[in-house]
């Protein structure tokens, strides 16, 4: 399989091999191998829910780091997600946010709130057509999407074929750029303030088309105290109008914002990625065909519950429905004269990569599942975690698949340590009778 | 090689029916079985299963899934149908009004599961019992 890349990774020193997050990995990622965890590439789906877990602290994920990057461009252009609106006490106003940016040395700002809602008007004229394959399921996080098409790649064709808002402003915003100041494509910088690692794997390697205009991606959580300094420091009084998003884009930030834009009644929005399986479970199943759309985000409450933000989810979320208030429904439209169509469709169709099949020629994942029934029969079922997979099934999975020696079962060790314990004694036992004969 | 699956499907737990399709979704899955013949199938067996515990109090579910083809043997004891023909029609259905609240019995069972399937038999005698045997090809 091809190397895939990922943002989330391990700090080895912090790792106490706890075992912790190979419960919560929700695609049974993550092994404690060696007394540490690891990661494997080929299931991540980078969703940051280990990041969540882990009680040291040692799951990261890998931004950009803001002051190393700055110097790389002469023009640099902030892309905020709505998320970052959340993050801020006594906020009342977006402005004091993009000002801040502004202070911390970006030359402009370009809302990822704008792009939203120009993806939200395309949306609404795509479901019109009546084209697609329905119900839809939103493309926008790209773990749901990463975990479609691995878990479910039945479900490939039912993804909407458009880019992420982010991918959309990344575009938008360098246009703007060049056109504004002339400089080169490369000369401009356009850096993306993340709520989660998801959207530093989607920059690095998109889905649906072959590369992004993001050049960085830094996170909520570390641009927090940066600026927060600097929208302090902003003088009282009306900073530069500087907002130019409404609030369709801004709910984007929290679940069922992306869904109640489409004005569309029957849709469906769950959120938290357990229950996003569950959902794509039914749809599999077709049992939702009554509803036309479908939103998921990995995160709990939506982008607002992101692994990489820094506050509570429900906080955030009122934060967020007390900034919209006053605001105009939305600002943006999609014009096609403006933005062409393949800055927003994705340049080639979701392919499926399914990781569940034990072997590719059904006789031999047979005789595989055979062997990892037998195996997990003969383990004590307990699921207790201290051979470093999540499961006694997985475990046999790992046994079979080579990765693992089935004694890594402390059970099974125990066993065979004591037959070879009864073993010396009854030797030994036999050797005395001897002599005293 | 094949697999063989067999389920019980407890007619008095509503709650527990289409768990055993979900099951062989999940082991159709891990054979690496095409995602669009696994959909298929587990959706044929789904609406067999909730037939047995909606009009039959229940029955037994064997699956043999073979390197081309999956058969599933859907065997209850319950009232049998008195006339296929008609049950066979989309929208039929005897099915009581509290399972209508729950979205069950919109008479698209045996359609559907006829449509998802490469062939499909019905073996009923009223008083008897009724068994479906249903095949889905893999290659
Ligand atoms: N296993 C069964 N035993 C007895 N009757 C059945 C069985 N399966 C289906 N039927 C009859 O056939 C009808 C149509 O079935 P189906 O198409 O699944 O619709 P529904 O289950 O929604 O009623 C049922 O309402 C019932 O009268
Ligand atoms: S829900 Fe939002 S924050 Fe969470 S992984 Fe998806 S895109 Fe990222
Ligand atoms: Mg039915």
């Amino acid at each position: 399989m091809e190397g895939r890349s990922h943002s989330v990774t391990l700090e080895v020193e912090k790792c106490k091999g706890c075992t912790t997050c190979i419960r919560y990995c929700p695609t049974e990622a993550i092994r404690v191998r060696g007394g540490r965890a690891r990661i494997n590439s080929d299931l991540c789906i980078d969703c940051g829910q280990c990041i969540r877990v882990c009680p040291n602290h040692a799951k990261q994920a890998v931004f950009d780091q803001l002051q190393d990057s700055m110097g790389r461009f002469k023009y640099k252009v902030a892309l905020p997600a709505p998320t970052l609106y959340g993050q801020f006490n006594n906020l009342d106003d977006i402005d004091f946010v993009l000002a801040g940016l502004l202070e911390m040395g970006f030359d402009a700002v370009f809302e990822v709130a704008r792009a939203a809602e120009i993806v939200s008007d395309y949306s609404r004229k795509l479901m019109e057509t009546r084209a697609l394959t329905y119900p839809v399921i939103s493309s926008a996080c790209p773990a749901v999407v990463r975990l479609i098409r691995s878990r479910f790649p039945s479900l490939c064709t039912h993804v909407m074929s458009i880019k992420s808002p982010m991918h959309v402003a990344a575009a938008l915003a360098r246009t703007e750029a060049m056109e504004k100041t002339g400089l080169a494509r490369d000369e401009i910088g356009i850096f993306f303030i993340s709520p989660c690692p998801a959207k530093v794997t989607d920059a690095r390697e998109p889905i649906g088309s072959m590369s992004s205009e993001v050049d960085c991606v830094v996170s909520v959580a570390n641009i927090y105290k940066p600026l927060l300094l600097r929208m302090n420091k902003l003088k009282d009084g009306d900073p530069r109008h500087l907002a130019s998003s409404g609030i369709m884009g801004i709910s984007w930030a929290t679940s069922g914002g992306e869904a109640s834009a489409l004005l569309e009644e029957k849709y469906l929005a769950a959120d938290g990625i357990e229950n996003v399986i569950k959902v794509l479970e039914e749809l599999e199943d077709d049992k939702l065909s009554d509803i036309s759309f479908i939103e998921l985000n990995a995160c709990p409450g939506g982008c607002v519950g992101g692994a990489s933000t820094l506050e509570n989810p429900f906080v955030a979320k009122a934060r967020i429905q007390m900034l919209r208030r006053f605001l105009p429904v939305s600002r943006n439209k999609y014009e096609e004269r403006e933005v062409p169509p393949h800055i927003v469709d994705w340049h080639f169709p979701l392919d499926e990569q399914p990781t569940e099949a034990l072997a590719e020629d059904i006789s031999e994942a047979m005789r595989k599942m055979q062997e990892i029934e037998r195996l997990t029969a003969e383990l004590p079922g307990l699921d207790c975690g201290a051979c470093g997979a999540p499961s006694c099934e997985a475990l046999a999975r790992d046994v079979v698949a080579g990765r693992a020696k089935e004694n890594a079962c402390l059970f099974v060790l125990k066993h065979k340590l004591g037959e070879l314990f009864e073993d010396a004694a009854t030797d030994a036992l036999t050797d005395a009778e001897e002599d005293k004969k | 090689m094949n697999k063989r699956l067999h389920y019980v499907i407890d007619g008095d737990d509503f709650t527990s029916a289409g768990q055993a399709s979900g099951d062989v979704k999940k082991v159709l899955k891990t054979l690496g079985v095409p995602s669009e013949i696994v959909r298929k199938a587990s959706i044929a067996m789904y609406e067999g299963e909730i037939n047995m515990v909606i009009h039959a109090d229940g029955g037994v579910i064997d699956v043999d899934i073979m390197p081309d083809r999956i058969v599933m043997a859907l065997k209850d004891s319950g009232p049998g149908i008195p006339n296929v023909e008609e049950a066979m029609q989309a929208g039929f259905s005897t099915a009581p009004d509290t399972i209508r609240n729950l979205g069950f019995g919109a008479g698209m069972g045996l359609p559907n599961m006829k449509k998802y399937t490469d062939s499909m038999e019905i073996d009923t005698k009223v008083g008897v019992g009724t068994t479906i045997t249903m095949t889905v090809k893999i290659v």
